[in-house]
């Protein structure tokens, strides 16, 4: 099929964070030598430039901590260029005033500001950093800068009974956007899935809960509530398909579909040192690979319910990590032979368990994954 | 919620996309594209006119054609995704 053309560059400039949350949807390989040989300030504003060429109107800086590369300010100012609509997604460690004051200038269009709670101790528990009050102060000269401001909160076992509070953090921060993304297992969340994944009743009181918010605050906060694929029984689209709205590129230049694609074996991964980013998105292996729905196997080719435009059979990433096969349907789907590891997963989130802490977690960190103790 | 003086949230733009040959209003994480009538009607959002002169101004574009429900409901829509709001809020 033709290459649509792409609307979002996913920009991952470095994968140092100061944080160390759990449920990271970087690889859990980051400290690896390929990753630490970040592309240089030059080659991501020719990026840009060609992105916008090839239709991107929107830019996400992120990482790890995008605030982590010093040269971020000239980075947003050739975005500005570009015509691109640019997001800082931070951890807000650093965000000194100058510097924010600089990206200001330089057009940063909005930012999009992670917390792990509204309690403060849980907060910085959870992200295994003291970051919270830091966390406050960002927002707060994020809005006295005018800059329109998102929080970014990644929700599981350990914080979704919180959901009233945050939403009321968020409204005292004076955010115009709440994401509230329950955990995908991608990354860092698949080595924690036990400690992470919430029970159903948990999901049902926070969708509640968000349904009463929406209605009281009406278009004041926008909240953007994502169920995880485990109690859906249709995939969702990964990344609006498999190379049809989004690039992502990786500190090192390496270019994918997607955060995940990099863990599918067989296909060559291009580099945007060594080709320009239109041949990438229009020629990659790894782009065309499972584009559109020529690919698809049963039970996706004769779907019954119609969806292969809908959800593109669900995640590759999901598929390869579940079934051992990248091109299977997403197990998240009723209909895949394979669903019912889904619902055990499901089923093991039901089962008691003590009331704190339910399981340690395995950090983020820069080394290769430590065992659990 | 009544819009009385429309104008573009913080953070929202509007953007002639070359590659498509568009205009496309672009905000946090999302983008619209736009038809001539929706651009019309953002364009002349500035937060210091009415719904009212702005409906005036159209309908005069538009040879006497009465288009203040028209753009009352586009205005709705797009306000209730927080895009536009009320300079007087
Ligand atoms: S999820 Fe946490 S550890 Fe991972 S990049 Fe974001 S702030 Fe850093
Ligand atoms: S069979 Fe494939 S296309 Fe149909 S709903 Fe399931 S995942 Fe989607």
């Amino acid at each position: 099929m033709p290459a649509p053309d792409p609307l979002l560059l996913i920009a991952e400039l470095t994968y140092r964070c100061p944080l160390h949350c759990p449920y990271c949807s970087n690889p859990t390989d980051i400290g690896a030598d390929r990753y630490r040989d970040e592309l240089p300030a030059a080659d991501w504003q020719r990026v840009f430039r060609e992105a916008a060429d090839l239709g991107v109107l929107q830019l996400a800086l992120t990482g790890g901590e995008p605030m982590a590369r010093k040269e971020i300010v000239e980075l947003v100012s050739t975005s500005t260029e570009a015509g691109l609509y640019s997001t800082l997604v931070t951890s807000a460690l650093p965000f000194p005033r100058r510097r924010v004051e600089a990206l200001h200038a330089a057009g940063l269009d909005h930012v999009q500001i992670s917390f792990q709670h509204s309690d403060p101790a849980l907060s910085d528990e959870i992200g295994g950093t003291i970051a919270f009050e830091r966390k406050v102060k960002a927002a707060r000269l994020a809005r006295e800068l005018d800059f329109p401001l998102t929080v970014n909160v990644v929700l599981h076992r350990g914080n979704i009974d919180a959901v009233e509070s945050i939403i009321e953090m968020a409204v005292d921060l004076g955010a115009r956007r709440l994401e509230l993304a329950n955990t995908q297992y991608h990354g860092w969340a698949t080595l924690n899935r036990e400690a992470l994944m919430p029970t159903r009743a948990q999901l049902e009181r926070g969708e509640e809960a968000v349904g009463r918010a929406r209605e009281r605050l009406g278009p004041r906060l926008e909240i953007l509530w994502v169920l995880p694929d485990y109690y859906e029984d249709v995939p969702k689209p990964c990344m609006g398909g498999w190379a049809r709205d989004a690039i992502l590129v990786q500190p090192n230049g390496d270019a994918l579909p997607c955060q995940g694609a990099a863990s599918i074996p067989g296909f060559a991964i291009d580099n945007v040192r060594d080709r320009p980013l239109r041949e990438i998105w229009l020629e990659s292996e790894m782009f065309n690979a499972f584009r559109g729905t020529g690919w698809m196997g049963e039970p996706c080719r004769s779907c019954p319910l119609g969806r292969q435009e809908e959800d593109f059979g669900g995640c590759r990433c999901q598929a390869l990590a579940l079934t051992g096969d990248a091109a299977a349907t997403d197990p998240v789907c009723h209909l895949s032979p394979h669903h019912d590891v889904v619902v055990a997963a499901r089923r093991e989130a039901e089962e008691p368990q003590p009331a704190a802490p339910p399981r340690p977690f395995v950090y983020r960190a820069l080394e290769t994954p430590p065992a659990r103790v | 919620m009544a819009l009385e003086r429309p104008q573009l949230a913080t953070g929202v733009r509007l953007k002639h996309d070359r590659v498509r040959d568009q205009q496309v209003l672009l905000f946090p994480e999302g983008a619209l594209v736009l038809n001539e009538t929706a651009v019309a009607v953002l364009e002349l959002c500035d937060g210091d006119r009415t719904l009212d002169e702005i409906a005036a101004l159209l309908s005069e574009r538009y040879e006497g054609a009465d288009v203040r429900d028209d753009v009352a409901e586009l205005l709705a829509g797009i306000g209730e995704r927080g895009l536009v709001v009320d300079a007087g809020a």
